[in-house]
């Protein structure tokens, strides 16, 4: 069996290639991948698309990829008034930007993840979320058409692995990560703790093996490590 | 227009915090709804929703108790309740989508005489806007009810005839608590219920650009001195 635990954030994110498409979990300072994030930036890419629901705070989360212009596009529900170096790149015209209603993020990567092609939403019916989608009536309800969200990678925070890649999470640190991991090519997780296999209770388990490829333990459950 | 004293924003969460009932499952949103929490009536239980996946959110964490990783959706770190769960945004948000959650209250810029409903961006403004989680819970809100000042900060009526600020969602609205009146949204049109102390019906139409439809003597909202 392929081995899936990495010693260290820039050895799991080895191979990440310029223009390529991410997911980023994380709401609200909880369950950012921040150490996976600090190893990307070292990387140096650039070109990326980062599909997300904030866009950092300050230099934190994902803050430190838009103040060294790693992103070039953004799918995003809430970019954020302190995502101030992501809101100076999209004022100088670096970046393009499509908001997402929050939940209709969460279902676009679910659909993805699921093999669907695309649903209908009321959500966004009517609004500036509607320009150029293409819109149906159902039971007299206006709903738009959403396409999934897929991607290269999903970037992940969860609280314990198993070597073979099952993950738990922790309160509201799980928020985008399941999802997000279902949805992407190649998944990595950071996580505070990598437990022997079958040590997690099966019936607690959030986000089975096989969405996980590579895994990296951190120390602590918040911190950010400096390059 | 009339200068005399309206609600506090505090009066006007205690007055939303009395729609609710025990047991009820309830999203607050940003601004004055948030202030809701602290006046739910004695003696019942209601189970806060935060769409970062909490069922059963308790009060903010007392200092050096906080823990990051339980937040609500400000960010503020906060509690459980004996009771809640955990769980991921998509179920968060489906809970409100889908009508499971009994009562959303959100904050407000305007809402149409039809429910129409603006709350997530001003025209204009800087930088790159968010939409978050409004479209969302407004869209499929069960019952809505939307707590905001019945003026702007310039005196422009929030009670529209039709939204002029971008729509977070087409006639979701059910009430609207401001610091002058309680308003329902009816195929008619705005039902006015009840007004601020010291304010007649005339006045309260006075501040607002929609017509409120008044039946009968309106009763006066109930205040604790603020």
């Amino acid at each position: 069996m392929r081995q899936k635990l990495y010693d260290t954030p820039d050895a799991a994110v080895a191979g990440v290639a310029s223009g390529a498409r991410i997911m980023f979990g994380g709401f609200g300072g909880a369950g950012f991948p921040n150490n996976l994030i600090q190893a990307l930036d070292r990387t140096g890419v650039g070109g990326l698309t980062a599909i997300t629901n904030n866009c950092g705070s300050g230099d934190g989360e994902l803050g430190i990829l838009f103040q060294h212009d790693r992103i070039r596009n953004v799918i995003a529900s809430f970019p954020g008034p302190q995502a101030v170096h992501f809101q100076a790149a999209y004022a100088a015209g670096k970046l393009t930007l499509e908001l997402v209603p929050q939940g209709i993020l969460c279902e676009r990567i679910r659909a993805a993840a699921a093999g669907l092609l695309g649903f209908y939403s009321a959500v966004g019916a009517g609004t500036e979320v509607a320009v150029g989608r293409e819109e149906r009536v159902f039971d007299g309800r206006r709903a738009l058409f959403y396409e999934p969200l897929a991607a290269d990678y999903a970037f992940i925070k969860a609280w314990k692995a198993d070597a073979l890649g099952n993950l738990i999470y922790r309160k509201t640190a799980r928020n985008f990560n399941p999802l997000m991991a279902m949805a992407a090519k190649t998944t990595v997780v950071e996580v505070d703790e990598v437990v022997p296999v079958g040590e997690l209770d099966p019936e607690m388990i959030v986000t089975p093996f096989l969405f996980v490829h590579r895994i990296v333990r951190v120390k602590g459950i918040y911190n950010v490590v400096q390059a | 227009m009339s200068s005399k004293p309206r609600l506090t924003r505090e009066q006007i969460a205690a007055r939303a915090a009395r729609e609710l009932h025990d047991g009820d499952t309830v999203n607050l949103g940003f601004g004055i709804p948030n202030l809701v929490s602290e006046y739910v009536p004695a003696g019942i239980t209601v189970y806060f929703q935060s769409e970062n996946g909490i069922l059963g959110m308790g009060p903010r964490a007392r200092p050096g108790e906080e823990d990051y990783d339980l937040v609500d959706a400000m960010k503020v770190p906060v509690t459980v309740i004996p009771g809640a769960s955990y769980f991921d945004q998509s179920v968060a948000h489906l809970m409100a989508r889908g009508r499971h959650l009994g009562v959303s209250m959100l904050g407000g810029l305007q809402v149409a005489e039809n429910g129409d409903f603006a709350n997530w961006k001003v025209p204009g403004a800087k930088g790159s806007g968010g939409i978050g989680g409004a479209m969302d819970i407004a869209s499929g809100a069960r019952r809505l009810i939307v707590c905001m000042e019945h003026n702007a900060k310039n005196g422009a009526p929030k009670l529209v005839r039709r939204c002029t600020y971008p729509i977070t969602a087409l006639a979701c609205v059910h009430r609207v608590v401001t610091d002058l009146a309680v308003v329902d949204v009816t195929p008619q049109g705005f039902a006015l219920r009840e007004v601020a102390p010291g304010w007649t019906p005339a006045e309260v139409q006075e501040h607002t650009e929609a017509r409120l439809i008044v039946s009968g003597a309106v009763p006066q909202i109930a205040v604790a001195p603020a």
